[in-house]
């Protein structure tokens, strides 16, 4: 079976993925990915987790123009550069 | 010089040695990697023993003559196969953890805190040693090379500790092959193990 | 932003990743790219494996306790190295068997440097230092490979090379500083490992000609990788009082390394199987791969 592996780098840090390992059961898993995830000690602690077990969401509908939900929805650049251009002609 | 703790030392060395011979051959890449882990805390063991018996640990490691080591046959044997490598894995762990647990006990307050340190990071070893067991103990080639090795397990041990190894193990007793005298193994071993060592002149810096 | 699409064709495909898009392993991948991305990755997982046999005897008769240490731990970084890169290739599509399968029967590759004997512990330094150098150089143009797995655990590889350089260099400078005899050994290592290291980032073929590139696999050219190589590590050689076995080597006003033409013959030869150490040392692999398959089915079982 594979085996997905999260660490934690350190204390504070959130579980990232590592990579995979192969491995027969949890034992083995553990053995082995003590070895290749944290034997330098680079880990603080490491989650092991079966592919299978992973629930993969990867597609999402876009079809109406939703541009306030999105950081690319707005074009601050061009009001503030106006702005700051009406401030520097003197006040109102 | 502590003769025990010289033993122990130097069994740790020579096991450390016969592990790393399984360096980029062992069966699995997984398993490549966490046996060699294995082998380097073994030999990381024989350094920190060495450093307590004298000021140069390569020295006493490298430079004495054959018959001044004090090691066991059981770890001079050339196990090249992957059911003796592991079931010797296997039977030294479980004699170690007999004879380290007595030395925790130790009146010599640094050799009984290095024991502990040494017995802390076998928890390591032990978990593996057992996983393969486990997995293996059923197949006749493991249960082949337990049975060829077990009379050299015993010998890892003084006598007084041997009843308590053959319980955990769950065999009976045999006459064991005593520490004392060396294998022609432990000679080729050696041979390899000093030959870039003995190309410079003792204290050359490596 | 919107979820990135992969495009579905291989134009836009290209088009995708010359601009720095990445994929991963469930995208489409055209079957070109994808065919020659197994066959890189996988020569790449070949040659960690095979890189072990070279080094591992040396493991055996390290002069110290420390350089014994390092030493089984630089091989076993790159044991772990090849378990990293043949999970990427498996998840590709080929499994880890029948890459040892093709790497024994000579089907697939592995670099020109994992060839060649090892013949004194100052052959330890230079492998460790040198060649170490040489493969971090292209591995860290792979930082940016268009496939994201691939290009993730390039970023653990070069972390962990980093510590080889080191030793390698550490074993170097304890021999240049020892006795004559030590710095001979340096210096007669360096002599035989010239021409591989020269051969080793391969011969220079035009961007715009090598496939890698334009799919954005590599991210550099054989030369650049090379001259980066010269650069960084001729004065370091130079400073240490050791000779490099080119009379032809020199950087020019403008900065390029100009040097005797590499052997590419040789090249080719070794690579495709006719190194001196090639033929047992694939013997070797392979008896342990067979002796050891019952243990492979016992844990499959």
């Amino acid at each position: 079976m594979i085996w997905e592996i999260f660490r934690r780098d350190r204390a504070g840090q959130p579980f990232e993925h590592a990579g995979s390992v192969e491995a027969p059961d949890a034992e083995f898993a553990e053995a082995w990915a003590r070895e290749q995830y944290g034997r330098r000690g680079e880990s603080v602690a490491l989650w092991l987790v079966p592919r299978d077990a992973v629930h993969v969401v990867s597609d999402w509908a876009d079809e109406f123009d939703l541009k306030y939900r999105r950081v690319d929805g707005y074009s601050i650049k061009a009001r503030l550069k106006e702005a700051r251009e009406r401030t520097s002609a003197g006040p109102r | 010089m502590n003769e025990p703790l010289l033993g122990l030392a130097d069994d740790e060395l020579v096991i450390g040695w016969r592990d790393s011979e399984w360096t980029g051959i062992a069966p699995l890449l997984e398993e490549d990697v966490a046996f060699s882990s294995i082998a380097q805390n073994e030999i990381g063991h024989a350094r920190a023993l060495y450093e307590l018996l004298a000021d140069d640990a390569d020295a006493l490691a490298f430079d004495r003559p054959l018959e001044e080591y004090r090691c066991a046959p059981l770890v001079e044997l050339r196990l090249m196969d992957w059911a003796h490598a592991i079931a010797r894995r296997w039977l030294y762990e479980v004699a170690d953890e007999i004879r380290i647990a007595a030395l925790m006990e130790d009146d010599d307050a640094a050799i009984a805190g290095l024991a502990a340190k040494i017995n802390r990071e076998e928890a390591y070893h032990r978990m593996h040693a057992e996983m393969w067991r486990e997995r293996l103990q059923d197949a006749p080639q493991f249960r082949a090379a337990a049975d060829d090795l077990w009379p050299y397990a015993l010998g890892v041990l003084p006598a007084e500790q041997r009843e308590s190894l053959a319980t955990r193990v769950g065999r009976d007793e045999v006459d064991a092959i005593e520490r004392g005298t060396h294998t022609d193994e432990l000679a080729e071993l050696w041979n390899e193990m000093t030959m870039v060592r003995r190309s410079a002149p003792a204290g050359a810096q490596w | 932003m919107a979820a990135v699409e992969i495009p579905g064709d291989e134009q836009a495909f290209l088009a995708y990743v010359q601009g720095g898009g990445q994929v991963e392993a469930t995208d489409w991948l055209p079957e070109d790219y994808r065919a020659k991305l197994v066959k890189f990755i996988e020569m790449h997982g070949n040659s960690e494996l095979m890189g072990v046999l070279p080094e591992r005897e040396w493991i055996l008769r390290a002069p110290t306790l420390q350089r014994k240490l390092a030493l089984t731990a630089k091989v076993q970084d790159e044991v772990g190295h090849a378990q990293l890169i043949y999970r990427v290739v498996e998840d590709l599509g080929k499994p880890r068997a029948q890459c040892l399968a093709d790497l024994i029967s000579g089907k697939s590759k592995f670099h020109n440097v994992f060839h060649y004997p090892t013949k004194t512990w100052g052959d330890v330094g230079v492998i460790a230092w040198l060649v170490d150098a040489a493969a971090i150089i292209s591995q860290k143009a792979l930082l940016k490979c268009s496939y994201a797995p691939y290009a993730r655990i390039m970023k653990k590889i070069c972390w962990e090379e980093s510590f080889h350089i080191l030793h390698g260099r550490d074993v170097i400078l304890a021999m240049v500083t020892g006795t004559p005899a030590q710095f001979e050994l340096v210096q007669e290592a360096l002599d035989r490992w010239w021409g591989p290291l020269m051969q080793f980032h391969g011969n220079p073929i035009p961007a715009d000609e090598d496939p890698m590139f334009l799919w954005r696999i590599k991210s550099q050219g054989n030369e650049e990788a090379r001259q980066q190589f010269l650069d960084g590590y001729v004065p370091q050689i130079l400073e240490l009082g050791l000779t490099i076995p080119d009379a032809n080597l020199r950087k020019r006003d403008d900065g390029v390394w100009e040097y005797s033409e590499p052997d590419w013959a040789e090249l080719k030869s070794v690579v495709t199987g006719h190194g001196p150490r090639t033929a047992d040392r694939l013997a070797f692999r392979a008896r342990y791969l067979e002796q050891e398959q019952w243990v492979r089915d016992a844990l499959a079982a």
